[in-house]
């Protein structure tokens, strides 16, 4: 288990005023958890993953890793990195140019507290190679790998000594799209096998949502929504995770009350009102924006039996991509994106109608209005 | 009619004119740098070779022989001669190696208070020539007149000066020292440039900081320093002052001076000196090529990448002092007490070593002096007229050169690359040499001016010329040239309204570096001036030679006070024109 609480982290800019790169981020990953940090560049992720593994010393926060506590600003703990329980993978791999593939592997089995026999060596050495399917390349110069077996090699150091967690900085960033989306399903079978804490650190939402047990995003140094990849998806709890991953339209609007028979509230559009499960939290007359994505609008030629929900608009570009068409309606002088059926045959400069199911609208709080001012 | 036919008759007069092969002068200006180059590094060589095998005067005839070879390496002291050469060379290069590399490595590395600011200074000791860091460790260490042994002496109540330079430690001592920021410089390089993921790969596999340095840190940077090392070697072997200021008043011999000083006596013997050079310069071609071996192999080490890492800096905790202070020390043994030396011996009216109560002695006649003196004026002039001018042809030429070798694909451009890069692996002694040879046989009345330094300047740094001028070179996008030909440009004018505007950052900085060497040149100078042709490095020899300790301190403050303008203004200009300063 790896718990970090409150870690705060800040770097001195050039111009010397210190800018918060982690800012109080807390979190709990349970034991044999896949727990992926999610965010832009820039948004202080990698850092909190240094963090963990002890090669950036945090200003303020305390972080336990299996029940021990190896970081605390109060009590002035501070536990170097190699005496923590850790294997890391960095994101150019930092495969040890002037080692052979079985001497960089080895190389953890020989310094420190967990160094061992030749025999037993030699037999972990193979095991971990055998592990990441490298068996067979023992003797090869690191710098004559290709992409992929560096990252093989990468993990197999990291493995090597069976740590309980495991730190991977966006270890697939450096491969081709084919490869990437292969090592996605190896490392996460791996994972489950082994059984090992995972911290996981990405850019890239497909990764996070497709191996992820639970995702974190993050955002300008804090933690802003952690959830099961699902959640994170379906129900984002911001605009910044709903517009972060995959694509959506927002519709900004004020929620006006009128409770409708299911628990749905009404939203004021500029468009007119739409009626969706605004969350609890969220006071009447507060500023939304109404979130849905693109394969969630309904575009139909014709007025449906549906009564609520449904705008009027025009068919601006539609483009034919094989799976669905990609298409820009214009409604008021909003344009909203649709994924429409290759079936519909309708062409671009047509009336349409585009429905919203309320039950594939999100509702999440409009940040850039501050909720005094209304609409 | 007539006129009609003479128009046309004009018009194609005018065609034939612009027809690109002629006019364009492509061909005349590559063919006239071809030249250049080829005569610059080629002859003097061949003469040199020529020369070994004469006898006597160089202008008279002379049969072909072995004797000068004879001669020179058949002599029992020469096998002490090429001895002290190696222990003086790998003295000095483990020594700077080591102060180098420590300074680097505590400066890329540690969290050593105040790096910035000794980040900053690390450049100012590679401005302090060569011929005045040595007078003035003389001026610390003799035994005589020293400053430290007087004030050991006195402080202690010593009877016998505890350092003496005048041998092979102080030799190695004051050549070590010297050399030292350039490996400083080469190896902060390479830290810098080094995956500090490498490093923490070992920290998160449970190795600690002595073991990472040891395991990874250190293995890593065996390409770099090997190149470092091989490089010191050289620069030892070739250097001058030292062995001509301490190792001939110490009785240590080794072939830079030995080559002065078979000039230096009366007659003087061209012929055996040449031979002498010829050694030296086998040595000198083993060790570039040995270099060269070591970099491209140390380049398949992949860890050079150009990114711009954020080093992984080690927390020393409270010993950061302790490397603080020995940084302070490294300095003050390298800039603080030759320049405080020199200041104080051009200050007083004749020399005496430094002391409170001489204070009232103080005075700036020593200056009013140089400034006085007819030959100081004329040394001043022809530096600064050398240093400027060779650092325009140099880069001007070696723009040209790298055109060639990097944008076209003509047979024996990689040839010409390396004849243009051939003169690094002459010594500055050799070259003078060669060059006495080629003027005092050729007839072209240059020996004894200016020209003859000129040219020597010129070839000695041309490498320096095309090696920044390649790496410019390589940045600049083929197409950027073609949209200049496809709008109807010639390839002079797309050079010059091009190619050359895009060079300017290594041209000028390339530009810099040549004006700030030559005005320190005096390993070849020393063999080719004449009083008309007099240089400032060389005057402050000379008057050293003639022991007037004051005015050479006057004038040694006086030409470190020149090149730091020279360097801070070009600075100013560089900043202007988008040079990064390193």
């Amino acid at each position: 288990m790896i718990a970090a609480e409150n870690l705060v982290k800040a770097f001195n800019t050039r111009k010397g005023n210190p800018v918060r790169a982690v800012d109080g981020v807390s979190f709990q990953v349970p034991e044999g958890k896949f727990f992926t940090l999610l965010g832009p560049s820039g948004c202080g992720k990698t850092t909190t993953l240094r963090m963990i593994a002890g090669l950036e010393r945090p200003e303020d926060g305390e972080i336990f890793i299996n029940g021990d506590e190896v970081f605390s600003s109060k009590k002035d703990v501070f536990v170097p990195p190699y005496l923590r329980d850790i294997g890391m993978v960095f994101q150019s791999y930092a495969i040890w140019p002037h080692m052979t593939v079985f001497e960089n592997v080895a190389f953890p089995l020989t310094v420190g507290k967990r160094k061992c026999g030749k025999k037993e060596l030699k037999e972990r050495v193979n095991k971990a190679l055998a592990i990441v399917q490298m068996d067979g390349l023992h003797d090869r110069p690191a710098p004559h790998l290709s992409g992929g077996q560096q990252q093989r090699l990468a993990l197999a150091r990291a493995l090597v000594c069976e740590p309980k967690v495991l730190l991977l900085d966006e270890p697939l960033s450096n491969l081709d799209a084919k490869l990437r989306e292969q090592m996605r399903i190896e490392l996460r079978e791996l994972q489950r096998t082994l059984q090992l804490t995972t911290i996981y650190v990405t850019h890239d939402q497909a990764e996070a949502l497709s191996m992820s047990s639970i995702v974190a995003v993050m955002s300008q140094g804090r933690l802003i929504q952690v959830g099961k990849p699902r959640e994170i998806y379906e129900d984002p709890a911001n605009q910044f995770t709903a517009d972060f991953i995959g694509t959506t339209n927002f519709i900004s609007g004020k929620v006006v009350g009128d409770p409708a028979e299911d628990g749905a509230r009404l939203v004021e559009t500029p468009h007119g009102h739409l009626l969706c499960y605004v969350p609890d939290y969220m006071r009447d007359g507060a500023p939304v924006l109404i979130s849905i994505r693109p394969q969630n609008v309904l575009i139909s030629r014709d007025k449906t039996a549906e009564a609520r929900n449904v705008f009027h608009g025009k068919l601006r570009v539609a483009v034919f991509l094989g799976e669905y068409v990609d298409c820009q309606v214009e409604v008021g002088n909003e344009i909203l994106r649709a994924h429409m059926h290759s079936r519909l045959k309708i062409r671009r400069g047509e009336d349409v109608f585009v429905h919203l199911p309320r039950e594939l609208c999100t509702v999440v709080p409009d940040e850039k209005v501050p909720e005094s001012m209304g609409v | 009619m007539a006129t009609g036919a003479q128009t046309n008759r004009i018009k194609w007069w005018f065609q034939r004119l612009r027809v690109p092969d002629l006019v364009d002068s492509r061909l005349w200006v590559m063919g006239a740098a071809i030249l250049i180059v080829l005569y610059l590094a080629g002859v003097p060589l061949g003469m040199l070779f020529w020369g070994s095998l004469k006898v006597g005067n160089p202008a008279e005839a002379s049969p072909l022989t072995l004797q000068n070879f004879v001669k020179a390496y058949s002599d029992p002291r020469s096998f002490t001669l090429l001895a002290n050469s190696i222990i003086y060379a790998a003295g000095t290069c483990v020594f700077s190696l080591g102060l180098g590399t420590t300074m680097a490595f505590i400066i890329e590395r540690t969290n050593t208070p105040l790096k910035s600011l000794f980040t900053a200074m690390a450049l100012v000791p590679l401005i302090i020539p060569g011929v005045l860091h040595t007078i003035s460790w003389i001026l610390l260490l003799s035994p005589r007149i020293g400053a430290l042994n007087n004030v050991l002496m006195s402080a202690f109540g010593l009877a016998e000066a505890p350092f003496d330079v005048y041998g092979m430690g102080g030799m190695i001592w004051v050549e070590g020292l010297h050399l030292s920021p350039l490996v400083f410089v080469l190896m902060a390089a390479a830290f810098r440039s080094m995956d500090p993921a490498l490093e923490e790969a070992a920290l998160t596999s449970g190795a600690n900081h002595p073991i990472t340095f040891w395991r990874v840190t250190f293995r890593l940077s065996l390409p770099a320093s090997a190149a470092a090392m091989l490089l010191m070697f050289i620069r030892g072997l070739e250097s001058f002052e030292v062995p001509a200021l301490i190792g001939l008043r110490g009785g240590v011999n080794v072939f830079t001076s030995r080559i002065w000083l078979a000039l230096k006596e009366f007659p003087p013997d061209y012929g055996l000196a040449a031979a002498f050079a010829v050694g030296l310069l086998m040595i000198s071609v083993l060790g570039i090529l040995i270099y060269n071996r070591v970099t491209s192999r140390s380049e398949q080490f992949a860890t050079v990448t150009g990114k711009g890492y954020r080093p992984h800096i080690i927390d020393l905790g409270n010993w950061r002092y302790l490397t603080g202070l020995i940084f302070v020390l490294y300095f003050f043994f390298l800039v603080g007490l030759p320049l405080f030396i020199l200041l104080w011996a051009s200050l007083n009216p004749s020399y005496t070593a430094p002391g409170l109560d001489k204070i009232d002695r103080l005075t700036l006649e020593n200056y009013t002096f140089v400034l006085n003196m007819a030959r100081a004026r004329t040394a001043f002039k022809n530096s600064l007229f050398l240093s400027i001018t060779s650092g325009v042809l140099v880069m001007l030429v070696t723009a040209i050169i790298s055109w060639i070798t990097v944008k076209t694909k003509w047979p024996g451009r990689t040839a010409l690359d390396v004849v243009t890069f051939l003169p690094i692996t002459i010594p500055g002694i050799v070259l003078g040499v060669s060059l006495i040879w080629v003027y005092l046989i050729l007839p072209i009345p240059i020996y004894g001016t200016v020209w003859i330094l000129l040219l020597a300047y010129i070839t000695r740094y041309m490498p320096y010329g095309i090696r920044t001028n390649s790496a410019a070179m390589v940045q600049i996008h083929r197409e950027l040239e073609e949209a200049s030909y496809a709008s109807g440009g010639t390839w002079l004018q797309t050079f010059r309204r091009v190619t050359l505007p895009l060079l300017k950052p290594g041209l000028i900085s390339g530009f810099i570096y040549i004006v700030v060497v030559s005005f320190r040149e005096l390993s070849s100078s020393i063999l080719l001036y004449s009083s008309r042709s007099i240089v400032l490095s060389i005057l402050i020899f000379d008057l050293w030679d003639s022991g007037q300790f004051p005015i050479v301190s006057a004038l040694s403050v006086m030409m470190i006070g020149i090149l730091i303008l020279i360097v801070v203004a070009a600075r100013q200009v560089g900043g202007y024109f988008g040079v990064r300063t390193e």
